[in-house]
């Protein structure tokens, strides 16, 4: 399988508690929700311990890469078989953490997410679809996201970065479920 | 440590209660929230917020019914009517996790094709996204056109989309996909990186099995057109492809070589190690080839990246086991790395530095080590102590501080697989090097006094049994022993009471002593500890019927069981009580070839062929079972070997057709498993085997199969006569033959005229490693020594050119059929010699041991000597015969 497309298998959101925010698997190594959890507690509680917040940190475990970066009460994975190119990935796990920075405008905890948990979603849908990378740059991809926003009413392609974190913004200040 | 973690919840858990936004959130009630979704006037942000607690709940990991999520399906499909770009996203997110089915499919297609070619990129983008993952092939061709289209879009996003949307279809309607290579290939040449990255990887992905293509593809794009570091990273592995298949061309240059070295001057770092890495996986790879990548991953083992330092450790790791002498420019920077934050670097750190280390910095290895072992995970511990066994092999005369080393980790606290790593090692050891012997045995001694482990107490037991006598003073290890009889579970009692009998037999000095503990061990409270001292004491005392001589005691006693243990507890759990007392002889001695351990890297599955496999039964004692039970082969006598089904049809074919070869001493029953794809009835199955082309075999019976349903498998024999004791092999064609009637598609009858029809199968031959039983022996020296050396036979083969070395030893190994020992099938790359050892029995159960030796010259000339020795001399020339022929 060395020279198949570099893949994802999954992309990991979780709470310092371990618990989900947002997780998307793309792989079928995990074809239950209980083995996901079970591989999810695995993960978490391996890295708990090293200190991911400057720099992306590695493990290699069970067979798979996984990358890791933690920011405040976030922890953000990205998970690949074992042979894959360990920076692509890293790519994969930078474009994903920094997108949602730049979604929640820097506000990156685990409430800021809970109340966005749309753009989130949304986010994950454009960095990776069914373990293919579709695009790494944060900007592009809180570009793509943002542009969502409920009341954009200007076109897509006319919008601009800022103008779409102006979106994100805006879309930031209203409580999800009120 | 889990009591401050519990504390800390309970806080959080209060300031949760306050914040989170799904706080108390219901599956029955948000599905009645969904309702807004049929509102005449939708409210756009009050739908996405309904939209995101469902994709929250199935996030959770809560699943909807059936009936649910048809509903929330067709609610959502209103939501088109929406103008909001970002609950239309919303939709397009909800429909692809709700994967809706063929039937509910059809209401949202006209939908998503108007998005598909409305004015909007991102609506055109991810309707194609969401379209494409929901699809069947009828669909696919009436949107195929603006796919085509989508591929060549100027605007990057729509281009990707309709791109890896296509790498997706193309595992479900490959025909379908591969009619837009063009536009694929233009797509190649796109000035946006991502585009490009997408477009190749298509492109390889539809031409992977033209190997022509492949090479003429990145012939063309080495020449520098790929700009895009993750298309360059793919470039690099499909060079590697091309190089590794075009491998006959040895000598000269490597073709593509200039290119993957240039690879190690690109910009971007994951390009760099991609080609280093290639560089270090080719073939037969130089030390001229090798230096310019060790260079560049040297740079990277001080970056400040930890992602880098361990992906540059890990490769060098690699290297170190082939060529350790190329890494050893690397030590300085690597032993830094021993202090590494992150525990995995620091791991693999050490171990290259154990792997490229020589004989004088092996203790101040060891030093480092000690201080290191305490804080690393066990799996790292594993790691290590791997690499201490193979150092220690590699110099033996370091064996007293490498087995202080490993004596002292045995000490510390440590999970099974750790230890059991270490007690491994040890014994490896002991076995390898006899001066560590006694020290070794010590050790071992010292550990069970207090091991948790009742795996690891009974097999140092055993081996202490088999080693402990032969040394200098046996009677210092009794106390260990008896001390286990004491203080132990039954399970190591009864072990320590074998060990006991075993020293009592080799050791004429200790057995009066011997017998004195045995004896007390006839009032130990378990069953199987006080039968086993009964059966020794007699025994050993002569009285007992297995031992009439010396010899069968020893041989009771140290011989191994050559029965795998699994078929002896199938047989033992088939046997009825009854006069017939069980026959140990009678279960068969067939390893089971470990099912493939399925790669998780497999994705893909084999749409066709696993719907046959799945009901096949693969065990032997369920062929036996229905072969016996078919009066037509009853009188066949004992089967000898069944083979694994051989497919006769290409995969994804209308009619699929495997066959198991049974092999009797004088009969070939060959069952075919047939299974028609097709929404067709065919009845009177027979496949019409000629074996005009295997003039020793004679048809005898077939059993035709009435009628076949669609999609359901079923079987048929034929059963050949061969002369016995003769290795009769041949070649045989097949043909399906049936009658065909047509199913009435709206009532489902079957139509009453059919037509004759037959489908050619592939070939199927009898080889001679037919008539082989794979069967490993446990320890090969022993069982080679204690076979007569008269029936020995030598001779010597040229093998001519080959490939590579591995790719000769395995091409003798499935000639032979038989069972590869103690991992001798595995070739190191690169060595110019090697040996394997292969143990099998005989068709007339004759015991055969191979002991091949090999040897390969600079232009691939491989000479290979063989020695077979076996139970009866002519079966060792047979066995020659069969290699002369092969």
């Amino acid at each position: 399988m060395q020279e198949s497309c570099p893949s994802v298998k999954n992309i990991l959101l979780l709470d310092s508690e371990g618990k989900r925010v947002a997780v998307k698997y793309f792989s079928e190594d995990w074809p239950s929700n209980a083995s996901k959890l079970a591989y999810e507690k695995s993960v978490f509680t391996k890295t708990l311990k090293t200190n991911a917040r400057t720099e992306a940190e590695i493990t290699l475990f069970d067979g798979y890469i996984v990358v890791y970066k933690f920011v405040h009460d976030l922890h953000f994975f990205v998970t690949a078989g074992d042979d894959e190119n360990e920076l692509i990935i890293t790519n994969v796990l930078q474009g994903f953490a920094d997108s949602v920075g730049l979604l929640l405008r820097g506000d990156v905890e685990k409430r800021t997410a809970l109340e966005n948990l749309d753009l989130v979603l949304l986010c994950i849908d454009e960095i990776v679809d069914g373990g293919i990378i579709l695009e790494t740059d944060s900007h592009n991809i809180a570009g793509k996201v943002a542009t969502n926003a409920v009341d954009g009413s200007v076109p897509f392609s006319e919008q601009t970065i800022s103008q779409a974190l102006a979106t994100a913004r805006e879309h930031l200040a209203r409580s999800l479920l009120k | 440590m889990a009591q401050p973690l519990v504390v800390k919840k309970d806080d959080d858990l209060d300031e949760e209660e306050y914040y989170s936004p799904f706080l108390g959130i219901e599956k029955g009630a948000v599905l009645q929230e969904a309702r807004v979704f049929h509102d005449p006037q939708l409210d756009a942000r009050q739908c996405c917020q309904v939209i995101t607690k469902l994709l929250y709940l199935l996030n959770q990991g809560d699943t909807f019914t059936k009936v649910e999520a048809t509903e929330v399906f067709f609610a959502t499909t209103k939501l088109f009517q929406s103008k909001d770009a970002g609950l239309r996203r919303m939709v397009y997110l909800m429909i692809k996790e709700l994967s809706p089915s063929a039937d509910e499919v059809i209401i949202v297609t006209s939908s998503l094709m108007k998005d598909m070619n409305s004015k909007t990129d991102m609506y055109r983008a991810n309707a194609i996204r969401v379209l494409c993952r929901i699809i069947d092939s009828t669909l696919l061709t009436q949107i195929e056109r603006y796919l085509k289209q989508a591929i060549v879009d100027k605007n990057p996003v729509v281009a990707s989309a309709a791109l890896v949307s296509g790498i997706y279809l193309l595992q479900t309607s490959p025909e379908v996909v591969k009619r837009w290579s063009n536009e694929v290939q233009e797509a190649v040449q796109s000035r946006s990186a991502l585009v490009q990255f997408h477009a190749l990887a298509l492109l390889h992905q539809i031409r992977q099995n033209d190997r022509l293509a492949v090479s003429k593809l990145v012939t063309s794009l080495t020449r520098g057109s790929v700009r895009s570091p993750l298309a360059q990273c793919l470039l690099i592995r499909y060079t590697s492809q091309v190089i590794r298949e075009s491998g006959a061309n040895q000598g000269g240059d490597r073709p593509f070589f200039d290119f993957l070295e240039s690879c190690l001057r690109n910009k971007a770092e994951m390009v760099i190690l991609e080609a280093a890495r290639a560089i270090t996986e080719l073939n037969g790879v130089t030390s001229r080839e090798l230096t310019p990548a060790i260079t560049v991953l040297q740079l990277f083992l001080s970056s400040s990246k930890p992602v880098l330092r361990f992906a540059a450790v890990r490769t060098l790791n690699k290297v170190a086991s082939t060529h350790p002498l190329a890494v050893t420019n690397c030590n300085i920077d690597m032993e830094s790395l021993i202090s590494d934050q992150n525990r995995s670097i620091a791991t693999l750190a050490i171990t290259t530095l154990l792997k490229t280390g020589n004989e004088s910095s092996v203790d101040r290895l060891m030093k480092q080590m000690t201080n290191f072992m305490s804080d690393i995970a066990d799996e790292f511990k594993i790691v290590v102590v791997e690499a201490i066994r193979s150092l220690c092999l590699k110099f033996p005369l370091k064996y007293r501080s490498l087995m202080n080393f490993l004596s002292n980790i045995l000490r510390e606290e440590g999970g099974f697989e750790y230890k059991k790593a270490i007690v491994d090692s040890i014994i490896i050891l002991i076995r390898d090097i006899p001066d560590a012997k006694e020290s070794g045995l010590f050790h071992l001694c010292e550990f069970i006094e207090d091991c948790e482990f009742t795996y690891l107490s009974t097999q140092i037991l055993h081996f202490l049994g088999n080693e402990g006598p032969k040394t200098s003073d046996p009677s210092k290890y009794i106390r260990y022993i008896y001390n286990r009889v004491i203080l132990e579970n039954a399970t190591v009692r009864a072990s320590a009471v074998s060990t006991l009998a075993k020293f009592g037999a080799l050791v004429d000095s200790l057995k009066p002593r011997i017998f004195v503990l045995l004896r007390h061990c006839l009032f130990d409270g378990d069953d199987e500890v006080r039968d086993r001292a009964t059966l020794y004491l007699k025994l050993l005392g002569g009285e007992a019927t297995v031992g009439e001589t010396e010899k069968d005691v020893n041989d009771f006693l140290f011989g191994s069981l050559d029965t795998p243990l699994v078929n002896l507890e199938t047989s033992l759990r088939n046997y009825e009580p009854s006069d017939v007392p069980f026959d140990i002889s009678s279960v068969p001695k067939e390893t089971k070839s470990q099912p493939v351990a399925e790669k998780k890297a497999t994705g893909k599955k084999a749409t066709g062929s696993s719907a046959v496999s799945g009901p096949i039964p693969t065990v032997d004692a369920s062929y036996e079972k229905l072969l016996s039970s078919i009066p037509e082969f009853a009188d066949f006598g004992k089967l000898f070997k069944s083979s694994a089904p051989v497919e006769l049809t290409e995969a994804e074919t209308e009619y699929s057709v495997n066959v198991v070869k049974h092999i009797y001493d004088g009969h070939v029953v060959l069952q075919h498993f047939e299974c028609v794809f097709l929404d067709i009835s065919i009845l009177q199955v027979t496949v019409l085997v000629d074996a005009s082309e295997a003039d020793e075999f004679l048809e005898v019976v077939s059993k035709p199969l009435k009628s076949l349903p669609y999609d359901s498998p079923g079987q048929t024999f034929v059963a050949f006569e061969k002369p016995e004791g003769v290795l009769a092999t041949g070649k045989f064609s097949n043909v399906l033959r049936f009658i065909v009637k047509e199913v009435d598609p709206s009532s489902g009858e079957v139509e009453d005229d059919g037509v004759e029809d037959e489908y050619q199968l592939e070939d199927l031959e009898i080889v001679s490693a037919d008539y082989m039983l794979k069967v490993g022996v446990s320890n090969f020296r022993n069982a080679w020594e204690s076979m007569d050396p008269e029936s020995e036979r030598v001779d010597e083969y040229g093998l001519g050119v080959r490939e590579s070395l591995a790719e000769a030893v395995s091409a003798v190994i499935s000639i032979l059929g038989m069972q590869p020992c103690e991992g001798t099938d595995v070739v190191p790359s690169n060595s110019r010699s090697h040996t394997c050892l292969l143990s099998g029995i005989f068709i007339g159960n004759v015991k055969v041991l191979v002991r091949l030796s090999f040897g390969i010259s600079a232009p691939k000339e491989v000479a290979m000597k063989l020695a077979v020795r076996s139970d009866d001399p002519e079966i060792s020339d047979r066995i020659h015969e069969i290699v002369a022929n092969g």
